[in-house]
């Protein structure tokens, strides 16, 4: 089985702070991690490795620095590297980024594409649906597990209320959530090889056939107007008060507002 | 293109096993705002199995048109299925708005929409607003609910967005107001349909949802086990459901249907208590919107008392005893 899987390096947004003046995000210290749903997804990719065999190619796009979640992809036994990098994909859009990652995979080849679900920097879950159409594949989402038995995949799709067991024909995509795989450790020989010479494959957009015209912010139909930290409401009221006293505080409050 | 030709809000209707997912309506709660507010109608598209029961219901919500499609091969969710649906009524009759619901099943519906209308989609938006002549301001979370950021769809029609469930107000239902059914004639190119279901498990739904409890008393890592149902009774005191912050939730000490905030669910009950949580952004991006919150913690730096309106700096476990103790006392007198 070969399988091709999509990670993104993100800022680590549990770590991100927010200037309380300004209003802005203060990114200066906060590390990049390989997105955690991504790396499920690698996961899911090396267990159907360990039971099948084949390969599993890594596709990232960013700056240059998204080579080390890369190498960090090769540790954990990823067989090739692919970092798409190119100042004309800057600033693209779900729908660009999607344009960009669909036009590298159309330059392998794959039995399966595995993304995480979302991203926790933007949050939008759309660039893997998206690369699927571009791809005309069938996708499955919120995927937790996944096997290939008899010639088919078979998937578990866990959504709000249910979870469905479903039946797929490849090729495919599949966007699987944290929860169901506990990525395995790095492998120390392995992360020093990498860093010792580079498995990076550099790729810029000439190293596909990606329409200039579906790239890059001028391109990207979505645009941002403005971004601001949340309004501050004013603050309550906090007291330091005894359990009795606090509960009658509290269900006067409760009463004033009609609750029983 | 010629954004001109683009007109009238779309929603597309979700239902499962022909029961409408509440953000439907409240799609059309929003989405009958923005059709007032640019001249324009408001069109509900209903696809499924046995559902045009239900366009009586979107009229009463605010629809003006409803186009239905029902077909055997629409009983479950299946994105080639309902793509198949809903994507040629969006291609033929060009959009200005188009409005999902950011469920499992609309995040995953909408980018296959917009990437086939080779349209921008804006995800997970808890603002909307239009201007008379039709641009949409969509205004997300971004970096873990550290920052918003408004988006524009300036030279592509439809404007699409998905949209949070529990943030737009339902509009009341009007049993007088009319509109018009259009059924929509479907078929399938059945070689393409490669994905199928083989079992279902529904997840046993414990009491009423989250969502839409009018009082949640809400437990964090400061809660210990033991002391749960004690919040369960100050719940039921109230008529209100227990919910949880992340922690408790990944303790297992309750179901993650209980759980409020980024990666759980967006809550605006009336009171929002919140006990023994100390308010990391990603909690409260869930349950900001409440209209009272009370909050008690015994670390009078958390950031919790930022939001609440009413703070206790204090220990939950005991103070929750004296809450009910003073209800009980009040109601009996």
């Amino acid at each position: 089985m070969n399988i091709l899987v999509c990670v993104k390096q993100v800022p680590n947004t549990a770590e991100i702070k927010i200037d309380p003046i300004k209003g802005t995000m203060i990114r200066v210290g906060v590390p990049s991690i390989m997105n955690p749903d991504d790396k499920a997804g690698l996961e899911a990719a090396l267990r159907l490795k360990d039971e099948l065999g084949g390969t599993i190619t890594v596709l990232s796009m960013g700056p240059n620095q998204a080579e080390e979640v890369l190498n960090e992809a090769y540790a954990m036994g990823a067989d090739r590297l692919i970092l798409l990098s190119d100042f004309k994909f800057a600033g693209s859009d779900t729908w660009a980024t999607a344009h960009a990652l669909a036009a590298a995979a159309k330059k392998l080849s794959f039995d399966l594409i595995i993304t995480g679900r979302q991203a926790i920097d933007g949050d939008t879950a759309q660039v893997g649906p998206e690369m699927a159409e571009f791809l005309d594949l069938p996708q499955i989402t919120y995927v937790r597990s996944l096997h290939f038995k008899d010639g088919h995949f078979i998937v578990e799709r866990k959504v709000e209320d249910a979870t469905y067991t479903l039946k797929a024909e490849g090729p495919l995509l599949v966007t699987v959530l944290a929860e169901g795989y506990t990525p395995r450790y790095m492998n120390v020989a392995r992360l020093f090889a990498a860093y010792r010479q580079s498995k990076v494959e550099l790729w810029t957009a000439a190293n596909t056939d990606v329409d200039p015209l579906t790239i890059g912010l001028k391109s990207s139909p979505t645009k941002v107007y403005e971004s601001f930290g949340k309004p501050i409401k004013p603050a309550g009221h906090v007291y330091e008060v005894d359990e009795k006293e606090a509960a009658k505080l509290i269900v006067d409050k409760l009463k004033e507002n009609y609750l029983f | 293109m010629n954004i001109e030709e683009y007109r009238h809000v779309y929603v597309i209707v979700e239902q499962r096993e022909g029961i409408l997912h509440p953000v439907s309506l409240q799609l059309l709660g929003k989405g009958r705002e923005i059709a007032d507010t640019t001249a324009s109608k408001l069109i509900a598209v209903l696809v499924g199995e046995n559902v045009s029961g239900l366009t009586k219901e979107l009229i009463y919500h605010g629809a003006d048109i409803v186009y239905v499609g029902e077909s055997a091969l629409l009983k479950h969710y299946l994105t080639e299925n309902y793509l198949q649906a809903i994507y040629p009524v969006l291609r033929d009759h060009k959009p200005n708005i188009v409005l999902v619901g950011a469920t499992s099943i609309g995040r995953d519906l909408a980018p296959r929409l917009a990437a086939k209308l080779n349209t921008g989609l804006t995800a997970d938006c808890t603002r909307l607003s239009v201007t008379p002549e039709g641009s949409l301001y969509m205004t997300r979370p971004a970096f873990g609910g550290n920052l918003m950021a408004t988006i524009i769809c300036p030279d592509h029609r439809p404007q699409m967005s998905t949209v949070r469930p529990g943030v737009m107000h339902v509009m009341p239902r009007d049993e007088k107001r009319q509109g018009v059914v259009v059924n929509i004639p479907l078929s399938f190119d059945q070689s393409r349909l490669k994905v199928s279901v083989i079992d279902v498990k529904k997840e046993k739904v414990n009491k009423t949802k989250i969502e839409d409890a009018k009082v949640l008393v809400s437990a964090g890592r400061g809660i210990p086990k033991e002391k749960l149902e004690s919040l369960e009774t100050l719940a039921q005191e109230l008529k209100g459901s227990v919910s949880a912050s992340r922690a408790v939730v990944d303790a297992g000490l309750l179901d993650a249907s209980r759980q409020v905030g980024q990666t759980g669910k967006t809550v605006r009950p009336d009171v929002y208590f919140a006990l023994g949580i100390s308010g990391a952004i990603q909690h409260v991006a869930g349950m900001e919107e409440s209209k009272l919150i009370i909050a008690v913690n015994k670390d009078k730096t958390a950031p919790i008392f930022g939001v609440a309106d009413l703070g206790f700096v204090g220990d939950a476990t005991k103070l929750v005893p004296a809450i009910i103790d003073e209800i009980r006392r009040q109601k009996g007198q």
